[in-house]
């Protein structure tokens, strides 16, 4: 081994070998080169005033440290219905994470700390999901089976999700294809995670247990473009039945990946559509790099079996770690081992994804399956430790390591340190299998983090605490002949209303074709000024205020802006108000936005007197510089009592 | 064997008709588009018009069987529902500890008759399950029975108390009993009652929550249950269960003084009137009494396994008309006990019942409702009507306990004067002299104290 490594070249050089380009500049074809096939899941919680299993209220939430009792639990893994145990299941348990679940009378019952077995689903939640899978085209099942789903990690205090699939295999159409669904399930959200640190994982409890859909696609989607219109349809769809959460965290999607000669890999907790494309294309390559090293792994080894890595115990005084590698673990005394992986040189920096290379896969599972909070290893291809020769040596010696090899170390109390090995042993090897099944969870900068291997169908298991439900077909003709309009025709309507195109996200996120219709319908407001009234103005004065616009007191400012024969125009400075007061008195409403009943004749009678006044000011020798300049003067006397295009009209003759 | 396995009316024609037997990989079409999924067995509760199938990600659908109009067998695989077996360790210098399974949570499985969990039980499984048992004994498991708690009566009481006495003699180090929850606290009265002088600890057993789930309380219980057994100095028969919700530690509590309170909650049982005898975790084990019987190393058990079935209990409430009492004494029962109002009451037309009842020599006593708190029949009028009518209070004896000690009774003799003496004679704490003050603790939820309480101390 030598003494120096240069990590940078080897970064460089490893990039260029994975072919990465960045989102910004990847070309059509590179999707479809690199066999990138991506799914959606897609959560979306629904509007209903109780839980799906216990009759706590939902959407009420507290800060994470406003809690009144803790619980504590710990998960073991248990077989599923076919009599096999899961992946995921067994990896947690050497985790041994003890949970500690913050609770809150007023959101939490005995249901959601697992003291009392489930009450009966919430029908209204059944109503809403069952209209979502009719709007997904799915075939609705002829009975809901509750399933419980396992979650080890604590994010449910029974150890697994109450969920029931509601409809299969059904379709939406995109621009250019049709994207087929494999499930609509109905599901209990789970707890908000507060925090995670060594073997202590702390939730809270108030999300937990509110109902939600998953709708889940097929890897129908090619490129990262058809990801998030996939994903918007979905959420538009969810929202057009008017009956689901809106907000942070009621929409959530995790996106599989895969490229060829890779598995599925879930990116989790995507909280943005608009990060999508770059978490998926940087995942692609991060699964195109794994199998590269593959290949070269599998150049120098026969295979798995032929590969061995050898360790040591010694004394972490040796590092010379600053307290910013140790301060997690306070007082308790630490062990160290030093890990030889022969002929893994330039492995550990190998490139990854932008800012990562294959040394962090080993980190992220040290903290997430051994507890070892990060910074966690140093290594032969990382700066800091290639400064401290005399641990190097003396370790490199130790090990009897070779030319080719690689040399990592990791510290942490004693207790921790076998199933840290045991960590980095099976990361290791499944490079020689490519990529492993994991679930990953999106960071904002485009690269994601591992966070669990992912579960298969041996999690699955039937709740055996209730009875399955029949869905009468009566039931669902019922829903079917009351769907709301789908989101292509909203698209179309939209388009037919002469509405320009950035206007459709905010209005379908919103669901508020059906209020815009209805105030064309009542009041004659033409739909095009509608449309950017909501999708350009409203939605800036949102923007710029944080706050939410109280949209159905339009309809009481149509009504007097009707009876009184106010101009449309005039709800703009409203609107402006409005939002600040949303329950002001609509007189006063008015009054604040300036706004004073004149006659048209009185309005127009003043431009007569103002051209004269132009005459002695004027200034620029521009042609319009009068209009203009008389609009200006006028707009405010006009606003609300004469259309300004009249106004415009007048002025010009 | 039934290939059909749960199927009936509508459903099972069509299972039949298309000749597809449960667990085939099948492609079901129907009116409203196809299914694909294995076949699963069908409870046989539920309603027989849907076919139940497991797709291919797991999860479980019904299809209605009325719109099917094709199912295509695809393929078979039967599920094999088994917890990874793996030898015992043995290991020389740890204590031997006999687990006796009798049914309940602590170990099931799926039941797919009737949808619900079933208790199985076997030794390696367990070792499978929880590893950690290893770390305290040695283990050897013998399956009694295979019955819900409710389902245990006189006939299981006497079978494990002469096991128990048997394994006693081989010179276990402690038992264990693995017991369904719900009436966990007769068979343990019935055992301390049947099972006296015992060296070693005699530890029951159970789960709130069944161990097919990954937070059940089932292998905490049961390792806090077998250290107890391995290494405490409790030569009592105890229930061990969870003192709080959370998995922090277990209480041990007397044979005769516990009681399941809740429903559903983990932490249901309690030591009702006295406090509990010590508390258990992963750690050790702290006494929380002082007076308890020791561990002794000679192997000198008494097995007094006896119960006279024709005892009953009745629940007294206001209107209670005499003929329920008449109709016990018709029917040939030897033993009533009553559980009354207060310090210890029942209404006056009972009174020519009770009398009538005495006459036929049917020993009658009597417990309270209240739970805790001793019978006081001095105090008020009716109380000494009732005594003179032949109705023996029970001092603080819960009304579980007392049914179980007067069956016993009642097993051994039929004289009254005997089963007096025999049911005022404690033999381990089912009467107590004195009643600590905190052995009575209901703590009322939302009073400033109680809630500060709950957020710092209690998890």
């Amino acid at each position: 081994m030598q003494d120096y490594f240069d990590r940078e070249k080897n970064i460089e050089k490893t990039r260029n070998l994975v072919g990465f380009v960045p989102f910004q500049k990847a070309s059509g074809d590179l999707y479809s080169s690199l066999g990138f096939k991506c799914g959606l899941e897609v959560h979306q919680q629904l509007l209903t005033a109780k839980k799906l299993f216990c009759r706590c209220p939902a959407g009420l939430y507290f800060q994470p440290d406003d809690f009144e009792a803790e619980v504590i639990r710990h998960m073991r893994p248990t077989l599923s219905e076919l009599g096999e145990y899961d992946g995921t299941a067994l990896m947690e348990f050497k985790t041994k994470k003890r949970v500690i679940y913050r609770i809150r009378k007023e959101t939490t019952c005995t249901y959601e700390i697992d003291d009392t077995p489930p009450f009966k689903v919430n029908l209204e939640a059944l109503d809403i999901a069952a209209e979502i899978a009719c709007l997904l085209k799915t075939n609705i099942v002829g009975e809901l089976h509750i399933t419980r789903k396992q979650y080890l990690d604590g994010s449910i205090p029974t150890g697994f999700q109450r969920t029931a699939i509601v409809g299969i295999e059904g379709s939406i159409p995109l621009k250019n294809k049709e994207v087929r669904i494999i499930q609509l399930s109905l599901e209990e959200d789970s707890c908000r995670e507060v925090s995670d640190f060594r073997h202590d994982r702390i939730f809270t409890t108030d999300r937990l247990g509110m109902p939600l859909v998953e709708t889940v696609t097929y890897p129908d989607l090619l490129n990262p473009l058809e990801v998030v219109e996939a994903g918007q349809y979905i959420r538009f769809l969810t929202r057009s039945t008017g009956r689901v959460r809106t907000g942070i965290g009621a929409t959530r999607q995790d996106v599989n990946v895969s490229i060829t000669g890779g598995t599925r890999v879930e990116l989790k907790g995507v909280p943005k559509i608009s990060l999508f494309p770059w978490l998926v294309h940087n995942e692609a390559f991060r699964q195109k790099a794994l199998l590269e090293i593959r290949k070269i792994l599998l150049e120098k080894f026969k295979g798995k079996e032929t590969w061995r890595l050898t360790s040591c115990n010694f004394d972490p005084e040796r590092l010379n770690l600053p307290r910013s590698h140790t301060r997690a673990y306070g007082k308790e005394p630490l062990s160290a081992r030093a890990v030889r992986l022969p002929g893994f040189e330039g492995m550990l920096s190998f490139f990854t994804s932008p800012g990562k290379s294959f040394s962090d896969e080993l980190s992220d599972r040290l903290k997430v399956v051994a507890g070892l909070e990060k910074p966690n290893i140093m290594h032969s291809e990382d700066g800091v430790f290639c400064e401290n020769k005399d641990a190097k040596d003396f370790l490199l010696s130790k090990l009897g390591s070779k030319k080719g090899d690689a040399l990592l170390v990791f510290w942490g109390p004693e207790e921790d340190m076998e199933t840290a090995l045991e960590t980095i042993d099976e990361r290791c090897l499944l490079l020689f299998d490519g990529i492993p099944n994991e679930t990953r969870k999106g960071l904002p900068d485009g690269t994601t983090i591992f966070e669990r291997v992912l579960p298969g169908p041996d999690r699955m298991y039937p709740d055996t605490d209730s009875a399955p439900i029949p869905i009468e077909r009566s039931y669902v003709e019922k829903i079917e002949s009351n769907l709301p309009v789908s989101v292509n025709e909203r698209f179309s309507q939209l388009d037919a209303w002469g509405a320009p195109q950035d206007v459709r996200t905010y209005i379908l996120r919103k669901n508020l074709m059906p209020l815009l219709q209805k105030l064309n319908l009542t009041y004659g407001a033409d739909p095009k000024f509608l449309s950017c009234l909501s999708g350009h103005y409203i939605k800036n004065l949102e923007g710029k205020s944080g706050k939410n616009f109280p949209w159905l007191r339009l309809f009481e400012i149509f009504e007097y802006m009707e009876s009184e024969s106010v101009e449309f125009e005039k709800i703009r400075d409203v609107a402006k108000i409005l939002i600040e007061n949303p329950n002001m008195e609509i007189d006063s409403l008015f009054s604040l936005a300036g706004f004073v009943k004149r006659q048209r004749d009185e309005v127009l009678s003043m431009i007569p007197e103002l051209r004269k006044n132009f005459s002695r000011i004027r200034k620029s020798e521009k042609e319009d510089a009068e209009k203009r300049w008389l609009m200006g003067k006028l707009k405010s006397f006009a606003l609300g009592n004469i259309p300004l295009g009249e106004l415009y009209g007048e002025i010009i003759l | 064997m039934d290939i059909y396995k749960g199927y009936r009316g509508l459903s099972l024609e069509v299972l039949k008709k298309y000749n597809i037997p449960v667990w085939t990989d099948a492609l079901v079409k129907t009116e409203k588009g196809d299914f694909r999924g294995i076949i699963l067995p069908r409870s046989v509760n539920d309603d027989d018009r849907h076919i139940v199938l497991k797709i291919p990600n797991g999860y479980n659908i019904g299809v209605s069987a009325d719109l099917v109009t094709g199912i295509e067998d695809v393929g078979y695989k039967e599920a094999h529902y088994k917890i990874p077996e793996k030898e015992f360790p043995f290991s020389p210098e740890k204590p031997g500890i006999k687990l006796f399974g009798t049914g309940g949570t602590i170990a099931s499985r799926l039941d797919y008759r009737t949808g619900a969990v079933i208790p199985a039980f076997s030794p390696g499984e367990l070792y499978g399950a929880v590893p950690e048992l290893a770390d305290i004994c040695n283990l050897t498991t013998e399956k009694l029975f295979a019955v819900f708690s409710e389902n245990m009566g006189p006939q299981q009481y006497k079978t494990l108390a002469v096991a128990i006495g048997e394994e006693i003699k081989k010179g276990t180090q402690g038992i264990v009993i693995g017991h369904g929850t719900d009436t966990m606290h007769h068979t343990a009265a019935a055992l301390s009652f049947m099972v006296q002088n015992s060296p070693v600890p005699i530890v029951m057993v159970g789960s709130q929550r069944s161990s097919d789930r990954p937070s059940s309380d089932a292998a905490l219980n049961l390792i806090h249950a077998v250290k107890t057994a391995a290494e405490s100095d409790i030569a009592e028969v105890m229930v061990c269960m969870f003192g709080p919700t959370s998995d922090k530690y277990g209480l041990l509590h007397s044979g005769t003084r516990v009681r399941k309170m809740h429903s559903s909650y983990r932490s249901t049982f309690r030591t009702v009137g006295d406090i509990p005898i010590a508390a258990v975790d992963r750690d050790k084990i702290t006494p929380i009494r002082k007076l308890y019987k020791k561990r002794r190393s000679d192997r000198n058990v008494e097995i007094h396994p006896f119960f006279e079935e024709k005892v009953a209990m009745i629940y007294y409430y206001p209107n209670m008309m005499p003929d329920m009492i008449d109709s016990l004494v018709e029917n040939g029962y030897k033993g009533i006990i009553i559980i009354g109002t207060g310090l210890g009451h029942v209404n006056k037309p009972l009174y020519p019942a009770i009398k009538r009842a005495a006459e036929k020599n049917v020993a009658m006593f009597m417990t309270v409702q209240t739970l805790w708190g001793y019978t006081h029949m001095f105090v008020y009028d009716t109380g000494r009507d009732l005594m003179s009518l032949g109705v023996i209070p029970a001092e603080n004896m819960l009304p579980e306990v007392a049914y179980i000690k007067l069956g016993w009774a009642l097993g051994m003799t039929d004289d009254l004067e005997e089963i007096k003496k025999i049911m005022l004679t404690p033999v381990c704490d089912e009467i107590t002299e004195r009643e600590p003050y905190n052995g009575y603790l209901i703590f009322q939820g939302g009073i400033p104290e109680v809630e500060d309480f709950l957020s710092k101390i209690h998890k």
